[in-house]
Order: C-alpha cells, then structure tokens, then sequence
C-alpha cells in the first residue's frame, strides 16, 4: 500500500481542493433557490406553491413553481431563450464544420510528408497558446476591414450590408476549434495501425471504401472526443464571442455578462444552474468516450 | 492460368530515404520465380528485404526499379485491390469493430458477391480452419491462435491464385506454432494455391518449404529446396544461417575435376576428397565447411582418411543431443551426438580430457569459396 494515501496531509489538502473548486459551484446552485429578489444574502428557499406570485418586498414568498420559482422566471424570458437558442445553433454548426477540417488536418498531418509539414504543426499549436483577447481582437479587426472594403466596393446598403452577426461568430469559433479538434484526432490517430488499411485495400477495397468502413470506424471515438471538446469551448466561449458577436447573435455568456452589468437575481444562479448541467452532461459523455477508447487499446 | 510462373520479381530494387536522408536499398536486385502450387519460403533476419519483396508482390509498395510479374503481367502500379493476391499479416490486421463473419465478408462484399453466396462461402472457410460457431464473435474476443486462423481464412475466403504470408506464426507459442506449420503445408496441398512465406525462423521454412530464398542485405544468397540449402550452402553466410557448422580455413593443395584435398594450417593436416563446385583453382583460399552432427567420433584410429586426433574440451547434454567440444591442435570445432542410447550411465560420456579420433566423411565436407 502506498503511504501517502494513509498521509493525513494528504487527504486535507484533497478536501480543500475539492472544497475550493466545488464551493462556488454549490453556492451558484443554492443561490438559485434563494427567496431574495436581491440576491445578496441567502435569505432561505421560497417553500410555498401558490396560484401567483406573492412578493413580500425583495423576497418571494410563494410561487406557482415553488422552490423551483427563478426556473420559471427563465423559462418565461425570451431574452434568455434567443440567446440559449443562438449558443446551441452556433455550436452546433460550428462543431460539425471543425470538426470535419479538424480532422481532414489530422489525418493529412499523419500520413503525408510535404514541404511545410513542420510549419503546418505548428500552425495548429499557436491558436491554442495565444490568448484568445489577441485571436479576438485579431479576427475583429480582420472582419471590420474586410466587410468595410466589401460594404464601399460594391456600394452595399442596408440589409444587404456585412455586418458582425451569427455568421462571424460561427466563423470565429470554428478557427479557434479546429486545432483542438485537430490535436485530439490526432493524438487517436499516433496509435492506428497502418496495416488495417492495407489489409482492406489486399481484401480489394478502394481508397474510398477503406476509408469509409475501415479508418473512419476506427478513429471515431477520437473524432468524437474532439468534437465533444470544441463544443464545450465553444458554449462557454466569451471572449472571442465578445469580439464577433452583433446584433442577434447575442449567446448565453455575453448575455450573462450583461445581466451582471445591471442587477442579479437568481434567475442568472438558475440560468447557470441549467447551463452546468448541460456542460456537465457533455463532459461525461466525453470521459466515458475515452473510457471506451482506452479500453479499446488495451 | 496463362503463365508458369505464379509470380515473377525480375531484377527488382526498392530503395527507401533513411531519416538520416540517405539512399538504401531495401531490396538489391532480386530476381526470383515462383512456380504455381508451390509452397516458396522467403527466409532471413529482420531487414534482409524480405517482408519488402512480399509488399511489393502485394502492392503496398513499388519497385523502384524492375518489375514484380502476376501470373504473368507486369504489375506496375496496380494498386493492391487489383491485385489477385491476399495477405496475411503478422499482427493479422483483423478488423476489431467487425465480428469475425463480418472480417470474412468483407473481402467478399468487395467483389459484389450476393448475401447467399457470401454466407456459404463464409461458412466454408470457417469450416477449413476449424472455427465454425465463432462467427459472431469479435476478435477481441479469440485467443492469438483462433485470431490467426481467422486472418488465414480472411484472406483464403478471396479464393486467390497466390497467398502472401508475413510471418504468420510469430505470435504463437512453439507448440501452437508447430502444429500449424502443418496445418498450413497440409491446408496448402490441399487447395492447391501458391503460398509465399516470409519468416526468420529457419526450422519453419525447412518443414514447410517446397524452395527457399535465403535473403541478406536485400539480396539473395541461395535459392533451392530445403535439403539443397541444409546439405549443400553455397557460401559461408547460408552454412552459418541455416543449422550450425564448423568453419576451417585453408588453402586447395590438389585439385581434379571433382574432388579437392585441402590442407588446413589449424589442425596441421590436408583433408582430402572434397567434393567441389566449379571454378576453384588450385592454391585458392576456401573454407571447409562441416556440420556438427555429420563429424563421427571414433575411440581408435582406423584406417580411413580424413581422420584427426583431438581432444574433448567439454560435453553438454540437452536430451535429444549431446554436444561435444573437442580441440584439434588448437582449433576449436563441435560435434554432435545423437542420444541412440541412454546416458544414465556416467561411463557414457566423453570425459574432459578424453583424446578421441573425428572421422569427417567427404561427402558431408563442403569447400566455399573464401568472401
């Protein structure tokens, strides 16, 4: 038996780790039921249900949805709902574009040497250290002078002028996905036999086929893993999002950060309650995944 | 079949970048020809080229120069699934997300055969290589010797006019390995398909082999049936790679049209009678080559020729065989004995020490060329 799991030091450090980490994340949550409008002290669960709402000052104190109240509240705000719906759809679009070049990148990186193979590894890398604020502000600039010069060369006006939209922050996520996606297929790919593809190719596939029902099926747990993660990135994104976004395309981080700006209720705690959630489920999904490919390999 | 040849490789090179950047070449002018029906071993140690010239004959690799002949036609870069040929691989190369029917399948779907067809031919195969019942399982799921039988089927389900196998055995321990190293002579006779087999396991190409290419540094060094390699080496580098041999340089003293006598400096003494191959000339430096188990050891000299007095310097018994080391005037040779009778019995032994007479009979004596 190893000493070090029997260290009291050890444990106690574990515990405060766990406590520093997952404190906020309980408190977030418990704040989510908080009867007080204003939100600043725990002022206990609003216990009652009843046909309306009764408001004692800033406090609840009954509700049609009882405890579950600023759930309700979320539910009812269309704000709220426009910008979940913008985040889901630019996620999504943004994950399966990313994914497919991310992995066309991976795949090109493994099995072709050409001239600027070193440059294009590297290539992939420098999205992921730079700080997002420069990749923001960089793409930013990039989107307002190209859709200037477009604006005044074609003599755009109104509607059918470019602008900054649900366009440019799918385009934005995307570039900062793709290395991600790239790295993971990638590190699947460093294991793969290259004898099963020839194997297909001597039982008489063609390029094509040995693609579609050999590599592929072998290398989509990573596909997956890599796609997983570059959702993740891309529902939490703030940053770049803040940079790209425009009218419309408001997305559940930037709308937080607004509401913030003015007042909090709990209804920001509920509304981040649901969002953890809904991280929470795609990280697992995630880890089970790799659980699989793990075992696969073993 | 159109040609007599189930595969040709006529002067075929195949030179690859080392990641130093350097040129080598992997495979040297290699030239071979590979009857129909015949069970062609391709015998060497890791990097000798012959793994290189299975894949050129399979098409995951092109000659760099010469070409590689199919039944007849030239190959050129015809890719691998226009080839009719099917390999089996040394990590078997089994597809792990498909069940063991759907492996078999896939080669059979590629030709467009029909569901029917597919399920009996499926089936046969299964049969051939004793895996019947199996079929819904995965790989994963099959011990190393049911995965290898699944591969051979894999590829024997295609029906093809050759089959390629790398090193198909090496995975399995020496008993498994033993008994399919008949399994597949028997399974090749039977059907009657040319087999080339790579391997570096000299006792596996003599049991199985209708001919071997005995391959180093991408060249061949011999070509010929088993008991032409075993019995008559054509230089030192086969005499030493397959089996075991005694090596006593010399010089030829005498020489006529078929015999040798060759006086060898590190026993003092000229063995005589040798049998030879053409172009020796009197004078030349050579190696006299004998084999282990074929030096007779007499208790007293009798009359014969080739007789030498030496000492034993150390026996070893390993049950089938007892090895003795003797010395003749310095130079150190081995001899081996077959156990006819038991051992128990002490007396048995030489004893370290004992002076006893080497008999070497001409015709087991081989003259090489010095290289």
């Amino acid at each position: 038996m190893n000493p070090f799991r029997r260290s009291p030091f050890v444990l106690t450090a574990a515990v405060l780790v766990y406590i520093f980490l997952y404190a906020p994340i309980i408190g977030l949550v418990l704040y989510s039921f908080n009867a007080s409008r204003a939100n600043v002290t725990f002022e206990g669960f609003i216990p009652k249900y009843s046909d309306r709402i009764v408001m004692e000052g800033s406090l609840v104190k009954s509700s049609p949805c009882g405890p579950f109240h600023w759930y309700c509240e979320l539910a009812k705000n269309n704000d709220v709902a426009e910008a979940a719906g913008n985040t889901l759809t630019i996620a999504f679009t943004a994950t399966i574009i990313s994914t497919i070049i991310g992995t066309m990148a991976a795949l090109a990186l493994q099995r072709y040497n050409f001239k600027i193979k070193p440059f294009s590894q590297l290539s992939l890398y420098i999205p992921i250290v730079i700080p997002e604020i420069v990749m923001g502000i960089g793409i930013l600039t990039l989107f307002s002078q190209l859709f200037g010069w477009v604006n005044e060369t074609f003599n755009l006006v109104g509607n059918a002028r470019l602008s900054l939209g649900m366009a440019t922050v799918t385009a934005s996520h995307i570039a900062f996905m793709v290395p991600f996606v790239a790295l993971v297929v990638q590190a699947r790919l460093q294991g793969f036999d290259k004898s099963y593809e020839e194997a297909a190719m001597d039982l008489g596939a063609n390029e094509w086929i040995t693609f579609r029902r050999v590599t592929f099926p072998i290398i989509l747990p990573g596909i997956m893993s890599g796609a997983l993660l570059a959702f993740t990135l891309s529902l939490d994104d703030f940053v770049i999002t803040f940079f790209t976004n425009g009218p419309g395309s408001t997305t559940l981080p930037i709308y937080v950060y607004g509401l913030l700006r003015r007042i909090i209720t709990p209804q920001v705690n509920a509304l981040s309650t649901v969002w953890i959630l809904v991280v929470f489920t795609a990280v697992l999904l995630l880890q089970i995944l790799q659980n699989r490919e793990s075992k696969d390999h073993s | 079949m159109t040609s007599e040849f189930a595969v040709e490789m006529r002067d075929v090179v195949k030179k690859f970048i080392t990641p130093e950047g350097n040129e080598m070449a992997a495979v040297d002018h290699v030239t071979m020809q590979i009857k129909n029906g015949e069970f062609f071993s391709m015998l060497g140690s890791s990097g000798c080229g012959k793994t290189t010239s299975l894949r050129m004959v399979a098409g995951f690799e092109w000659p760099t120069e010469g070409e590689v002949y199919i039944e007849g036609k030239a190959m050129g870069h015809t890719p691998p699934f226009q080839r009719k040929v099917n390999t089996v691989f040394q990590n078997y190369a089994l597809f792990q997300h498909l069940t063991v029917y759907q492996n078999l399948a896939f080669g059979l779907e590629m030709e467009g055969a029909k569901e029917d067809e597919i399920k009996k031919r499926v089936g046969r195969a299964l049969e051939m290589v004793q895996l019947t019942g199996m079929d819904r399982r995965k790989p994963k799921q099959l011990s190393g010797g049911q995965q290898q039988r699944v591969a051979l089927a894999r590829a024997l389900v295609k029906t093809p006019d050759v089959l390629l196998l790398d090193e198909p055995l090496g995975a399995l321990d020496l008993k498994l390995r033993k008994e399919m190293q008949l399994e597949l002579k028997a399974l090749q006779q039977q059907l009657g398909i040319t087999f080339i087999y790579v391997t570096h396991d000299q006792e596996e190409a003599l049991t199985m082999s209708d001919r071997i290419a005995v391959m180093s540094k991408g060249k061949i060094q011999q070509l010929g049936t088993p008991v032409e390699i075993y019995e008559r080496p054509n230089n030192k580098f086969v005499a030493d790679f397959i089996g075991e041999s005694n090596f006593l340089e010399g010089k030829i003293k005498s020489i006529s049209q078929n015999e040798a006598s060759v006086f060898v400096p590190s026993i003092n003494a000229e063995v005589v009678g040798l049998p030879i191959s053409k172009g020796l000339v009197k004078g030349e430096e050579v190696i006299v080559s004998i084999r282990p188990e074929k030096i007779h050891i007499a208790e007293k000299d009798s009359i014969n020729q080739n007789m030498f007095r030496a000492t034993v310097t150390n026996t070893v018994y390993i049950g089938v065989d007892t090895k003795v080391f003797v010395d003749v005037h310095g130079a150190k040779l081995k001899v081996w004995e077959q156990n006819r009778i038991s051992r128990l019995d002490p007396k048995s032994f030489y004893s370290v020490g004992q002076e006893v007479w080497l008999m070497l009979l001409p015709e087991n004596t081989i003259v090489l060329r010095k290289d």
